[in-house]
C-alpha cells in the first residue's frame, strides 16, 4: 500500500518529487515535502491512528489542523519522546518516528477496549460517584487504578536534549491568523505604518484561501493571499511568522506565541531551537482566527474514515490526499458541497445525505447539474466497521426530524461531515470578552471586549468573504491609526464566492431503531450525548458543572470541535435558548505546548547567575566543597586527603579555636548609607542606639519588622561624621535593602539619606583565631593592633603594596578576630598575602559549616533562629532593645503576647551520652513516655559537633526557656524515629562571658 | 502578566517589579502613643476591594523607586501611576 490515496493533479502545496520517509507504529511508509503526519498516513490509508481516552475506542482523523481531537500520537523515542502530539500538526520530516497511544498491545487489539463493552459502567460522573468510598480504599486500590487507566502518551523518562528560547516582542498590531481577513487587516496596518506581528500557525499562510474556490480582484483567493504575502514581507515595519500558534491572551495585552522553529528541518543546526515562545505585548491584536467546523452527532460517529467535510477538501487540495474513495457527504449546510465538488473533480462520485428539506445554493445546484442526487431531510442514524468504517445506515427524517422513518445501509469508506461553524473565539474569551450568541450562525461571537482586542472575519462570524476582507482592511487601518499619524487607508477589492443558503439547525440525530449506539459529541474527552442527558439527569444544571461533571471541552481539546454541540444539546433538553444555557470559559493554551518550551533555557541552574568571590579560584584549587547560598557559592568545606565532612570541619573549627582561621566572608550584604540624617535614619532602623556612635567604631544591630519579628542583624559601622557601612546577612542582603528604601522613599522621605548596595564592591575576609592579632601585625606592621589601638569593634584603614585595606576588629566566630575589607578586584591578593603571612601561625581556611559551628557554641543567632518567628526576647537579643527611643516594630513588642514571660526562648542542648547528634528540626518534649498528643515544648534550630568540648551541641527555642535549663528533656524526630535524652544548658555554650572577642 | 509604567523609566513588564501593599496606610508617627488596636490595624489589618485599589510597587529591577499604582483588582485596569509624592490624575 504505497500512497494508493493520493491524487493525480498537482494543485496542491505537496512536492511530489521529494519522497520523505517515516515510521508510524513499527511500519515503514513514505509521503512527501509539504505533508503533515496525519496527510501522509492518509495517502497511504491508514486512519486508525489510536484509542479513545475512555473507552479504548478505535480512533482515526477527524481534522486537518489544531482541532483534532482524535489523532494524537507518540513521536520520536528516548530522549525526544514527546507524547500527545496531534498527528495533523506534525510536518513531516525524514526519519520520523510516531506510534499511538492509549493502547496495549496494539492499536489494532487493544485490551482496554473491554472498557468500550464495559461502558455502562464508565459515564458521566463514573469517577465521582464509584471512588468516593470508602475512604481507605483510595491509596491502595482507587488511585493505582485510575493512574492505569488515565493518561494518553507517555512522558519521556530522560531529560529532553532540544533547545528552546523565550523572545519578548513589541508591536502596535498584532494579527492572530493568516485567512483572508487577517491578511487584509494586516495589509492595511503595515501599510499605514503600524509595526505588524502577522501569526499563522500552519506552514503555510492564506487559511481558508488555499482551499476555496473564490476570486479577489482578478486574482484567485489563493494567488491573491501569495501576493499579499510578498508584499508584506517587502516591509520593514512587519514581522511574518508561520508555523507560529498564538495560545495565550494574558493581561495588558500580553501574548504568547509557540513558535515551530526546527521540528519541520531534517538535520537542524546545533545553534536552532527546536521551539521558541515569543511574548508579544501588542498595542492592538487583531483576532482572525477563522472558524472551525462543527461535526454531528450520530451513531458510531468516531469510526475511523468519519471526518469534517472541510478537513476532507483540505486534504485533497492541499494535500492531493484523498480520505476516502467511496465517499459520504453529510451535511446540514451549503459548505460540504464544496467537498462533494472536489471529489468529483477527483471522479469520484459522492453519496450526499443533508438533512434539510431542500437548498438552492450555488453548490449545491452546481452538484446537481452534475448529475448527483442529493438525499434530502436524511441523516446517518448509525456506522459499521470495526477499525474502519465499511458502511452507514441512512435514515430517512419524519417531519419534525426526531426520528427516522426507514433506514438503508449504504456501503462507504468515510463520512464527510459538516453540523456548520463555529466562530474561534477562544483567544478574544481568553482576554476576557463577554461573547454575545448570534442567532444567525448558531454560535458565540466576542462582543464586549475587556482589553485592546478586536475578533474579525470568521472569528467575528463574518462568513462572507466579502465582509471578512471588508473588515480586515477597515479594522486594520483603524486601529493602526492609533499609532501612526499617515492616515493612509487602503481600499478593500472586490471579491467573488459562491452564494450559500441557510444551515438547519440539526446537530444530534436520533438513535437508528432499536440501538442505542454511542453519539458522541466530543471525541477527545469520550463524552457522547447519553452523558450529558445523564448530568443532567442528575441535577446539573449550569453549564460549568455539565462540563466538570462529563469533562465536556476540557483538557487539551478545549471544546474546539465539541463545544458549541454540547451546549445546543444541554439548551435543548433543558428547553432553553443556548444564551440562556451561557458558555464555559476557555483557558489558555489553546492547543498544548511542549513544558520544554515554557521551561525555556531556564533549565539546570534555572538560568540563574552563579554568583562567585573574587577568591573562588582559590578556593577550587584548594580542594573546596562548595555549597550554594542563595546564588552565591561559598566553600563549605576544605577536605584534605581522605576526610569526611565531619572531620574536616571539626579541624578547620578547633584550628580556629586554638590558631588562626581565615574565612571568605565577601557574601555579607554591604549597604553603603550617606546624608545628614544617616544617623537619624539607622537609630530608626536598628533596635538600639546609634546617634552617638563614634567615627572610626563598629556597632552590632538587630532590625525588627513592623511585627516586631526580628528581620536581620549584622554590623554597621561609622567611616565618617554622615557615611555608614552597613553589612546584612547573605540571605536577607536584597530584602534589608529594599526595606531601607521602603522607609526612606515612602514613610519618611523628608530624610536626607541615600543607600546603594556595596556588595560587590568589597571583598571581605575574616581572620579569626588567639593568633589573628600576630598575624595582622605582621601583615599590617604600620598599624598599632594591641588591644588599645584597635579594640573590640574598632577599625582603621591601612595599605599594603598600595592596596587600601579596612579593618574591623569584629568576630561571628567568638575569638579574636578581624575582617580586612579590600576592593574587590584585590580579594584574591590580600586573601593569599594573609596566607603566606599566616603560615608561621598555623592558619587554615574554613568554609561555612566550620563558620557555623563557631557560631553556634558560641549561641550567636543567624537564620534558623531569626525565622521570621522571633522577636528579639526570644533569641536573648533583649539588651539590644533601647528602651528610651522609637524604632521600626518597637511598638509591637509591648503587645500582650509579646510580653508573656514564658514565651519560647533559645537555650542551648546537650545529648546525655554526649555522643549522639541532634537532628536539626527535632522537636522537644518533656515526657518521652506520654501518649500522643505530646505538647511540643520548642525545636532544634541549629546543631554542630562542639570542638570546644568535643560532644554534640545544639541551639534550641522551647517554652520558658530559661527556667528549664539543668533539666533534661528529650529531642525527638518522628522523621527519623528517634528519641535523644538531652540536658537544657545556656545557649551560650562556649566563653559565655564574651571574654576572647575583647582579649 | 501586567504592563506597569513607572513614573521613572516608563512601561515595564510586571517581572521587573514587586509589589508592596497598600499605598494609603499611614504609618504612627514615631514616639506617638498607640492603642494596641490601632496598631494591629496599621500592621495587620488591609481592605480587600473589588475594583479600584491605590497601591505601592518597587521597581526593583530598574530604578529601585517606590511608587504608586492606581489598580483595578479585578480587571487588572491601572489607572494611573505616579511618583509618591504626586497624587493620582485618575
Ligand atoms: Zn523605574
Amino acid at each position: 500500500m504505497s500512497n494508493s490515496f493520493r491524487t493525480t493533479n498537482s494543485i496542491g502545496l505537496i512536492n511530489k518529487d521529494k519522497k520523505i520517509n517515516f515510521t508510524f507504529n513499527g511500519t515503514i511508509y513514505h509521503g512527501y515535502e509539504g505533508d503533515t503526519l496525519a496527510s501522509a498516513l492518509i495517502a497511504n490509508g491508514v486512519h486508525l491512528v489510536g484509542r479513545s481516552f475512555k473507552y479504548h475506542r478505535p480512533r482515526g482523523f477527524l481534522g486537518v489542523g489544531v482541532e483534532e481531537p482524535n489523532a494524537m500520537v507518540q513521536l520520536h523515542d528516548g530522549n525526544k519522546s514527546e507524547p500527545n502530539i496531534i498527528a495533523t500538526e506534525v510536518e513531516l520530516v525524514e526519519g520520523l518516528k510516531a506510534k499511538s497511544q492509549n493502547c496495549w498491545p496494539s492499536v489494532q487489539f487493544d485490551i482496554g477496549e473491554i472498557n468500550n463493552v464495559l461502558n455502562r459502567f464508565f459515564p458521566a460522573g463514573f469517577y465521582y460517584k464509584t471512588f468516593m468510598w470508602p475512604k481507605s480504599f483510595w491509596m491502595k486500590i482507587y488511585e493505582p487504578f485510575i493512574r492505569k487507566a488515565a493518561g494518553m502518551g507517555k512522558a519521556p523518562l530522560l531529560p529532553d536534549p532540544d533547545r528552546y528560547e523565550h523572545n519578548y516582542e513589541h508591536c502596535d498590531v498584532l494579527v492572530v491568523g493568516s485567512g483572508p481577513s487577517g491578511l487584509a487587516s494586516a495589509l492595511a496596518a503595515a501599510k499605514n505604518g503600524a509595526r505588524v506581528i502577522l501569526a499563522e500557525d500552519k506552514p503555510n499562510f492564506g487559511g481558508s484561501l488555499l482551499t476555496d474556490e473564490v476570486t479577489i480582484g482578478n486574482m484567485s483567493g489563493k494567488e491573491w493571499a501569495s501576493d499579499t504575502i510578498s508584499q508584506l514581507k517587502s516591509m520593514p515595519n512587519v514581522i511574518l511568522k508561520k508555523r507560529s500558534q498564538v495560545f495565550g491572551y494574558y493581561d495588558h495585552n500580553m501574548t504568547v506565541m509557540i513558535e515551530r522553529v526546527s521540528d519541520h528541518i531534517e538535520n537542524p543546526s546545533k545553534y536552532t531551537p527546536r521551539q521558541r515562545l515569543h511574548y508579544i505585548r501588542a498595542g492592538e491584536v487583531i483576532v482572525s482566527t477563522g472558524s472551525i467546523e462543527r461535526p454531528i452527532s450520530f451513531g458510531n460517529n468516531d469510526r475511523p474514515g468519519i471526518v469534517l467535510a472541510s478537513a476532507a477538501k483540505e486534504y485533497m487540495k492541499v494535500y492531493e490526499t484523498l480520505v476516502g474513495k467511496k465517499p459520504i457527504i453529510f451535511t446540514n449546510n451549503d459548505t460540504a458541497y464544496s467537498t462533494a465538488l472536489e471529489f468529483i473533480k477527483n471522479d469520484i462520485e459522492p453519496i450526499i445525505v443533508d438533512t434539510r428539506d431542500s437548498s438552492n445554493g450555488e453548490l449545491v445546484k452546481e452538484v446537481q447539474q452534475k448529475g448527483i442526487s442529493i438525499k434530502f431531510n436524511s441523516g446517518i442514524a448509525d456506522t459499521k466497521g470495526h477499525l474502519k468504517i465499511n458502511s452507514a445506515i441512512i435514515g430517512k427524517l419524519d417531519s419534525s426530524k426526531e426520528s427516522f422513518i426507514s433506514e438503508e445501509t449504504v456501503e462507504c469508506d468515510c463520512i464527510c461531515m459538516s453540523g456548520g461553524w463555529t466562530p474561534t473565539v477562544h483567544l478574544s474569551s481568553q482576554a476576557g470578552n463577554k461573547l454575545k450568541f448570534n442567532e444567525d450562525i448558531d454560535a458565540f461571537v466576542p462582543d464586549k471586549k475587556r482589553q485592546k482586542e478586536t475578533a474579525i472575519g470568521a472569528a467575528n462570524g463574518s462568513f462572507t468573504l466579502n465582509q471578512s476582507l471588508a473588515e480586515g482592511f477597515q479594522v486594520g487601518f483603524d486601529l493602526s491609526n492609533k499609532f501612526t499619524d499617515q492616515n493612509n487607508p487602503t481600499n478593500s477589492p472586490n471579491s467573488n464566492e459562491p452564494s450559500y443558503e441557510k444551515h438547519e439547525k440539526l446537530w444530534c440525530m436520533p438513535l437508528p431503531s432499536g440501538k442505542k449506539p454511542k453519539r458522541f459529541i466530543d471525541f477527545q474527552n469520550d463524552v457522547a450525548v447519553s452523558d450529558v442527558e445523564l448530568a443532567i439527569r442528575e441535577g446539573f444544571r449550569s453549564i460549568e458543572h455539565v462540563k466538570r461533571y462529563t469533562t465536556l471541552g476540557m483538557a487539551g481539546d478545549q471544546g474546539k470541535t465539541s463545544n458549541l454541540n454540547g451546549l445546543q444539546y444541554v439548551s435543548k433538553i433543558e428547553k432553553k435558548i443556548v444564551p440562556e444555557v451561557g458558555h464555559t470559559t476557555f483557558r489558555p493554551p489553546y492547543t498544548p505546548v511542549t513544558i520544554g518550551a515554557i521551561v525555556g533555557r531556564e533549565v539546570g541552574n534555572h538560568y540563574l547567575p552563579t554568583r562567585k568571590s573574587p577568591i573562588h579560584t582559590w578556593h577550587e584549587e584548594n580542594n573546596a566543597v562548595f555549597v550554594a547560598a542563595g546564588l552565591w557559592q561559598r566553600p563549605r568545606y576544605y577536605p584534605r586527603g581522605s576526610e569526611d565532612m565531619n572531620s574536616a570541619v571539626n579541624r578547620e573549627a578547633a584550628n580556629v579555636r586554638k590558631n588562626v582561621g581565615i574565612c571568605d566572608v565577601t557574601t555579607l550584604g554591604k549597604i553603603d548609607i550617606k546624608g545628614p540624617d544617616a544617623p537619624e535614619f539607622l537609630n530608626r532602623v536598628y533596635t538600639n542606639a546609634w546617634l552617638k556612635l563614634p567615627v572610626g567604631k563598629a556597632r552590632y544591630g538587630v532590625m525588627l519588622r513592623e511585627d516586631g519579628m526580628v528581620f536581620d542583624d549584622g554590623t554597621t559601622s561609622r567611616l565618617s561624621e554622615n557615611h555608614f557601612h552597613m553589612t546584612t546577612t547573605t540571605a536577607q542582603a536584597a530584602n534589608v535593602l529594599s526595606h531601607l528604601e521602603y522607609y526612606l522613599q515612602v514613610v519618611w522621605p523628608d530624610l536626607d539619606v541615600n543607600v546603594l548596595s556595596t556588595t560587590e564592591q568589597w571583598s571581605g575576609i575574616a581572620v579569626a583565631g588567639p593568633k589573628s592579632r600576630d598575624l595582622l601585625s605582621k601583615l599590617f606592621p604600620d598599624v598599632d593592633m594591641s588591644n588599645e589601638g584597635l579594640p573590640f569593634m574598632g577599625l582603621v584603614d591601612s595599605s599594603i603594596d598600595g592596596i587600601k585595606a579596612r579593618i574591623y576588629r569584629i568576630s561571628f566566630s567568638g575569638e579574636l578576630a578581624y575582617e580586612v575589607n579590600v576592593e574587590s578586584n584585590y580579594g584574591l591578593y590580600m586573601w593569599k598575602k594573609i596566607m603566606e603571612v599566616g603560615q608561621s601561625f598555623d592558619i587554615q581556611p574554613y568554609g561555612t559549616e566550620a563558620l557555623s559551628t563557631l557560631r553556634i557554641e558560641m549561641g550567636h543567632v543567624a537564620g534558623a533562629e531569626l525565622d521570621g518567628r522571633t522577636i528579639p526576647f526570644d533569641v536573648g537579643l533583649n539588651s539590644m532593645v533601647s528602651q528610651k527611643k522609637d524604632f521600626i516594630g518597637k511598638r509591637s513588642l509591648s503587645k500582650d503576647a509579646f510580653t508573656e514571660s514564658d514565651r519560647q526562648t533559645i537555650v542551648g542542648l546537650v545529648p546525655l551520652d554526649k555522643k549522639t547528634k541532634i537532628p536539626e528540626g527535632s522537636h522537644i518534649i518533656e515526657d518521652n513516655s506520654a501518649v500522643a498528643p505530646i505538647p511540643k515544648l520548642g525545636h532544634v534550630s541549629s546543631s554542630c559537633w562542639s570542638v570546644e568540648y568535643n560532644n554534640p551541641f545544639s541551639i534550641a527555642i522551647i517554652k520558658d526557656g530559661k527556667n528549664k535549663i539543668g533539666k533534661n528533656l528529650y529531642a525527638v524526630s518522628p522523621l527519623k524515629d528517634i528519641s535523644i535524652p538531652v540536658e537544657v544548658v545556656s545557649s551560650h555554650y562556649v566563653d559565655p562571658e564574651g571574654s576572647r572577642v575583647r582579649s | 502578566m501586567l504592563e506597569i509604567k513607572c513614573p521613572y523609566c516608563g512601561k515595564r513588564s510586571q517581572n521587573e517589579f514587586s509589589y508592596g501593599g497598600d499605598a494609603t496606610i499611614k504609618r504612627p508617627q514615631l514616639g506617638e502613643e498607640i492603642s494596641t488596636e490601632d496598631w494591629d490595624n496599621f500592621v495587620y489589618y488591609r481592605d480587600n476591594p473589588r475594583g479600584k485599589h491605590s497601591e505601592l510597587w518597587h521597581h526593583v529591577s530598574g530604578c529601585r523607586q517606590w511608587f504608586k499604582v492606581s489598580r483595578d483588582t479585578a480587571t487588572h485596569e491601572i489607572f494611573d501611576t505616579c511618583k509618591m509624592n504626586e497624587d493620582f490624575n485618575v
